[in-house]
C-alpha cells in the first residue's frame, strides 16, 4: 500500500526486492480478492518469469519492480485476455498491446488481468461473464464501470497502479465510485493497439493511481506516438511531471451550468461543496459557464458508440479463434449460435442497436446526424476553453449503486455516465479526482482541460491533491460473515 | 433497337512487395496456407491498420494514367458484412470519397475511337479465400471449408466506368487496355487467370433511346474471353426476355464456365446492406499538389503515345499492336531504335525473328536476356552485306539459347560473307557437274532449275555467299556450257 515513490525508495534503501514486493501484493490480492473480484487472472508463473528478466535490467528505469493491474481488454502476450466475455475465454493474445510492451520496457511487473463490464460496455461492472466486482468501500454496491476491477484493485490496495480503458466514463465512474484517482487522456494521446476495439473514435488507455505523480509517471510511459496506431498523435509528449507543485493561481476554472445541479444527486452535490472552499484556497477563480448541447451527448454517444462496436465486434465470429459453437450445421447457424451463446445481454443490445443506427435509410438520420452534434459539442468545448483553463464537474450524478439496482434498466444505468460522456465525445482529456466521503463512500470530483494539455491537467490535480488528499485512506476488508 | 448497355468493375491487386494495413508480404500463390499473416490481416482483437503509401502511390498513378481526377481529401470507409474469408467482419474501402475520378480511356474499336468514361477509382483490402473441402465447389455443397487468410489484406484498385460500352467486344477491349496500362505503369500483373485481376459487369438492353432497361450484374468471370461469352450470352437472354414482352429482374448472376451460362446468384431483395460508415482507425487520405506532381513524373509513356509514335514511324497498325500490347518488347525497340534508324526493318527483324522464338519456346520477351547494341550489329552486318540473311538468323538463335556472343561466333566460325569468285566457281562448277540432270532441265529452257542449283551452293557454302552473287556466277558458268 504504497505509492510509487515510496516503492521507488524501498529498492533504493534495499529494504526488499522485486520479488518480496510482488508478493506483498499478491498477498493483498489473496485477502482481498474473495470479496470483490477485481481479478479475472493472476498469471503466477508469467509473473515470475518477469522478475526474473528484470534481474538484467537497469533499476534507474521509472517503473523498475512495480506492479501493475491491466484491464482484460488490453492484450498481454501469451496471458489470458478475455474482454470478461465467454467469446473469448480461452484467448491468449500473440502480442503485447503497445502500453503493455512500453510498461514492461520501463520494468513494470504485469501482475494481473482485472475484471470489467464485458468489451467496457457497461457502468457498473455487472456484465462480466466472469461475475461482477464489488466496491471495496461497500461490497454490496458496484465499484463503477467498465474498468471496475481496475479501480477497485487500486482502492483495496492490491496494486499501486492499473491501466483501464474509457470510452464514455470507464476510467472515471470507477475512479469516482472507489474513491482513486483515474484519467483519461486526449483522444490519439496513448496508443490504442493491442486494446480491443468498442468504440475506435471514442476509446482511450489510462491510468488509475492513489497520487497525481503516479499518474503522471505512468503517463509519461503509456503516452507518445505509436507508428502502429494512425491515429496517435505525432506530436512530442512534455514532460508531465515538470508542472506538479507548480501554482495554479489565477487559474479560471469554469462550472459548466449543465453539468451540475440538474439530475446531480443531493449527496454527491454537498459532499462536492467542500471543493468550492478548496478552489479558493489554491487561488483559482471561478466562472459559471453553459455548454448547451450537451443536453445531446447521451444520445449522440449511443448511436456513434454502438455503432462503431457493432462493426468492431463483428470479428468474433467463430472462425479464426475464442468460442465457437460446434453443433451449428451450417454457416449461418454457426454465425448465430456463436455469437448468440457468446456474447452477453448487454452486449448483444448493442450489436443491434449499432447496427440498426447503421441501416440503409436510417444512417442520414442517426449516425450522420450524431456526428455533426458531436462536432458541436467538440467547437462548444474548443469556444469554453478560450475563457477558462479548467472545466470542473461532478464525475458521477450519483454515489456507488447497491448489485442489481440499474442493471434491469438500460436507461438509468446510461444516465450514469451523463458527466463523462461528453469528454469522449470532444476528444479531450479529463481526471477525476477524489473529493471526499458521503457516508464512508467515495464521491469523485472531474477537471477537465484543453486538448493535448495533460501537462496543465494534471498540475492543476496535483494542486487540487495538497488540500484534499485521500491516497491514505484504504478501505477496510469486511468482515468474512460479509462475503 | 435493342442496345447493350454495359458497365464495368474491375479489381485489380496492386504488385506491392507488403499489404494494405500490415507488414506482410503480398505473395500468396503456391504458399502454404496462413504463412504470410500476422494478427493485423487476420483481424485479432485489438489490431490497427497502418496504409501502406506505395499502395496510396500505385492507387494514385492509376488514377492519373487513366485521366481521373484526384481528390485532395479522400478517407476510407467500412463495408461491413460476414463471411469467413473477411478476417475483421468489414472491409476497409472507400465509400462516397473514392481516391479518383471521372477519368477515361479511349479504345480503337474498328478504326473508331471510343471513349469509355472511368467513375471512380478506390483502394481497398482484398479477402482471404475458401477451400472447400467435400462433395461441391461451394460453401454450401461441401463437408466443411478451410480459410487461407495469406491474400487477406493484399490491396486492390476497384476501377468502375460509367456504361458507356456497348458489345462484348468493347468490354473485353476496355478490359485489356486497362490491364496494359496497369502494366506498364508496373502497378499491377494484371493477370486474369491468377486472379489478381478481376471483372464483374453490368449489363441492360436499351430499347429506345435514353430509357434505361432493368440490368443484372455478372460475376465470376476468369478471362477476357469468358468476359466476352458471358455478355454476349446475358445480352441474347435479356433480348429473349424483352421480345417475350416480359421484364428483365434486377438480379447478380454467376457466369458457370462449364456449361457456358449465367445463373441466377441472387436477388435484389437479397442484396446486402453493408452499412457503409468512415473508418476510424484511420485518418483521411489528403494528397498534396506536391505528392501528385512528383508521381506524375514517374509515369512512363502509356500505350496510346506509344501507338501515335510507332503509327508515325509508318509502322502497320497491326505491327504497332504487335509491340505495344508487350512493354517490355516495346522498350527493347524503343532501345533498338536509337541506335538504329530503319523501324520497319527493325520490327520485322523482332516480329520474324524473336517472336517466333518465343512463341515456339512458350516464353516471353522479358525472359530473354538480350543486349539491343548485339542486336543491332547484327542487323547491320546484314544491311552492309557483312553476313548473309541466314548466317545472322542462325546466330541469333544461338545468341538466344546458349547466350553466345553473336560477333564472336561470326568471327571465330569465318561466317562473313565469301566474296572470293575463284572459291565460289570452284564450287559452281562442281554442283553444275554433280547435278547434270538439273543442267539438262536448265538447257531444255526450264530457267527456275536455277533455285535449286543456287541452293546447292549455298548449302556448301554454310550460306556465306550472297545470293546474288552466286546466282550471277552460276548463270554465267551455264551459259558457258
Ligand atoms: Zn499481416
Amino acid at each position: 500500500m504504497r505509492t510509487l515513490r515510496e516503492i521507488k525508495k524501498i529498492y533504493e534503501n534495499k529494504e526488499a526486492n522485486v520479488k518480496e514486493v510482488v508478493e506483498s501484493y499478491l498477498e493483498k490480492i489473496k485477502e482481498w480478492e474473495p470479496y470483490i473480484n477485481a481479478f479475472l487472472h493472476i498469471p503466477y508463473e508469467d509473473i515470475e518469469k518477469q522478475i526474473k528478466e528484470l534481474e538484467s535490467k537497469s533499476p534507474n528505469l521509472p517503473l523498475y519492480g512495480i506492479p501493475i493491474a491491466i484491464k482484460d481488454n488490453i492484450l498481454t502476450k501469451n496471458i489470458k485476455t478475455t474482454c470478461a466475455s465467454k467469446i473469448l475465454e480461452n484467448f491468449i493474445p500473440p502480442y503485447d498491446a503497445t502500453v503493455v510492451k512500453r510498461l514492461k520496457e520501463n520494468g513494470a511487473i504485469i501482475i494481473g488481468k482485472t475484471n470489467l463490464d464485458e468489451f467496457a460496455m457497461g457502468s457498473s461492472c455487472e456484465n462480466s461473464a466472469f461475475g461482477p466486482t464489488k466496491n471495496p468501500w461497500d461490497i454490496e454496491r458496484v465499484p463503477g464501470g467498465s474498468s471496475g476491477g481496475s479501480a477497485a484493485c487500486v482502492s483495496a490496495g492490491e496494486a499501486p497502479i492499473s491501466l483501464g480503458s474509457d470510452t464514455g466514463g470507464s476510467i472515471r465512474l470507477p475512479a469516482s465510485f472507489t474513491g482513486v484517482i483515474g484519467l483519461k487522456p486526449t483522444y490519439g494521446l496513448v496508443s490504442r493497439f493491442g486494446l480491443v476495439a468498442f468504440a475506435s473514435s471514442l476509446d482511450q488507455i489510462g491510468p488509475f493511481g492513489r497520487t497525481v505523480e503516479d499518474i503522471a509517471i505512468t503517463l509519461q510511459i503509456i503516452a507518445g506516438h505509436d507508428p502502429m496506431d494512425s491515429t496517435s498523435s505525432p506530436y512530442e509528449i512534455p514532460n508531465y511531471l515538470e508542472g506538479l507543485g507548480k501554482s495554479v493561481k489565477n487559474w479560471r476554472v469554469g462550472i459548466p451550468k449543465e453539468l451540475w445541479y440538474k439530475g446531480v444527486s443531493e449527496e454527491v452535490l454537498k459532499t462536492l461543496e467542500n471543493s468550492f472552499g478548496v478552489f479558493k484556497e489554491m487561488g483559482v477563480t471561478i466562472e459559471e459557464i453553459s455548454l448547451p448541447s450537451l443536453e445531446y451527448a447521451l444520445p449522440v454517444y449511443y448511436i456513434i458508440s454502438t455503432s462503431e462496436a457493432s462493426s468492431n465486434l463483428a470479428r468474433y465470429d467463430g472462425v479464426k479463434y475464442g468460442y465457437r459453437d460446434f453443433t451449428a450445421e451450417d454457416l449461418i447457424s454457426m454465425y448465430k449460435q456463436t455469437r448468440g451463446k457468446g456474447f452477453g445481454s448487454e452486449v448483444k443490445r448493442r450489436i443491434i442497436l449499432g447496427t440498426y443506427a447503421l441501416s440503409a435509410g436510417y444512417y442520414d438520420a442517426y449516425y450522420l446526424k450524431a456526428t455533426k452534434v458531436r462536432r458541436l459539442i467538440r467547437i462548444e468545448f474548443e469556444e469554453a476553453f478560450k475563457k477558462v483553463d479548467i472545466i470542473a464537474s461532478p464525475t458521477s450524478p450519483v454515489l456507488p449503486f447497491k448489485l442489481g439496482e440499474r442493471i434491469s434498466d438500460p436507461l438509468q444505468m446510461y444516465l450514469t455516465d451523463i458527466m463523462t460522456i461528453p469528454v469522449n465525445l470532444a476528444g479531450i482529456p479529463a481526471i477525476s479526482m477524489p473529493a471526499g466521503f458521503y457516508n464512508n463512500l467515495p464521491v469523485g470530483i472531474q477537471f477537465m482541460s484543453s486538448f493535448f494539455t495533460e501537462d496543465k491537467l494534471l498540475q492543476f490535480a496535483y494542486a487540487y491533491q495538497q488540500f484534499v488528499d485521500f491516497s491514505k485512506k484504504y478501505p477496510t476488508l469486511p468482515n468474512k460473515e460479509r462475503v | 433497337m435493342y442496345k447493350p448497355v454495359i458497365g464495368l468493375e474491375v479489381h485489380a491487386q496492386l504488385s506491392t512487395k507488403t499489404k494494405l494495413f500490415c507488414s506482410c508480404s503480398t505473395e500468396h500463390e503456391n504458399l502454404p496456407p496462413n504463412t504470410n499473416v500476422c494478427p493485423i490481416c487476420m483481424g485479432f482483437p485489438g489490431v490497427l491498420p497502418v496504409v501502406n503509401k506505395k499502395a496510396v502511390e500505385y492507387a494514385i498513378k492509376a488514377g492519373l494514367a487513366l485521366n481521373c481526377e484526384i481528390s485532395n481529401y479522400s478517407k476510407f470507409d467500412r463495408k461491413n458484412y460476414f463471411y469467413p474469408d473477411l478476417p475483421k467482419g468489414y472491409q476497409i474501402s472507400q465509400y462516397d470519397l473514392p481516391l479518383c475520378r471521372n477519368g477515361y480511356i479511349d479504345l480503337y474499336v474498328d478504326g473508331e475511337i471510343k471513349r469509355v468514361r472511368i467513375k471512380r477509382i478506390h483502394l481497398e483490402e482484398d479477402a482471404g479465400k475458401l477451400l472447400h473441402i467435400g462433395s461441391g465447389d461451394r460453401l454450401s455443397e461441401s463437408d466443411y471449408s478451410l480459410v487461407d487468410f495469406n491474400r487477406a489484406g493484399i490491396p486492390l484498385i476497384e476501377i468502375v466506368t460509367e456504361p458507356d460500352i456497348n458489345s462484348p467486344k468493347e468490354a473485353r477491349l476496355f478490359l485489356q487496355e486497362l490491364r496494359l496500362i496497369l502494366r506498364y505503369l508496373g502497378i499491377s500483373s494484371g493477370d486474369m487467370e491468377k486472379g489478381s485481376l478481376r471483372c464483374d459487369a453490368n449489363i441492360s438492353i436499351q430499347t429506345e433511346e435514353g430509357k434505361f432497361g432493368t440490368r443484372t450484374e455478372i460475376k465470376n468471370v476468369n478471362s477476357f474471353f469468358s468476359l466476352e461469352k458471358a455478355l454476349e450470352y446475358e445480352i441474347e437472354r435479356q433480348i429473349e426476355i424483352l421480345k417475350r414482352g416480359e421484364e428483365v429482374i434486377q438480379e447478380t448472376r454467376h457466369w458457370d464456365e462449364k456449361n457456358q451460362k449465367t445463373v441466377s446468384l441472387r436477388s435484389k431483395e437479397e442484396a446486402e446492406d453493408y452499412r457503409y460508415f468512415p473508418e476510424p482507425d484511420l485518418p483521411p487520405l489528403m494528397v498534396t499538389e506536391e505528392m501528385k506532381n512528383k508521381l506524375k513524373s514517374e509515369i512512363p509513356e502509356l500505350p496510346a503515345k506509344r501507338r501515335e509514335r510507332y503509327l508515325a514511324l509508318e509502322l502497320s497498325p497491326v505491327d504497332v499492336e504487335i509491340l505495344v500490347s508487350d512493354k517490355d518488347l516495346s522498350d527493347f525497340f524503343d532501345k533498338a531504335l536509337r541506335i538504329y534508324g530503319n523501324a520497319k526493318n527493325l520490327h520485322s527483324w523482332l516480329s520474324v525473328e524473336i517472336l517466333s522464338y518465343l512463341n515456339e519456346n512458350k516464353l516471353e520477351f522479358k525472359d530473354l536476356d538480350i543486349d539491343s547494341e548485339r542486336f543491332v550489329k547484327l542487323i547491320e552486318m546484314v544491311d552492309k552485306n557483312e553476313i548473309t540473311r541466314p548466317v545472322a538468323k542462325e546466330v541469333l538463335r544461338r545468341y538466344l539459347t546458349k547466350k553466345e556472343d553473336p560477333l564472336v561466333i561470326i568471327e571465330r566460325e569465318g561466317l562473313r560473307v565469301v566474296s572470293d569468285t575463284s572459291y565460289l566457281q570452284d564450287i559452281i562448277k562442281n554442283v553444275i557437274s554433280n547435278n547434270s540432270k538439273a543442267v539438262e532441265d536448265w538447257k531444255k529452257g526450264k530457267k527456275q532449275v536455277i533455285n535449286f542449283l543456287v541452293g546447292q551452293v549455298m548449302k556448301e557454302t554454310r550460306g556465306r555467299a550472297s545470293l546474288d552473287v552466286v546466282k550471277n556466277l552460276l548463270e554465267e558458268e551455264l551459259n558457258k556450257l
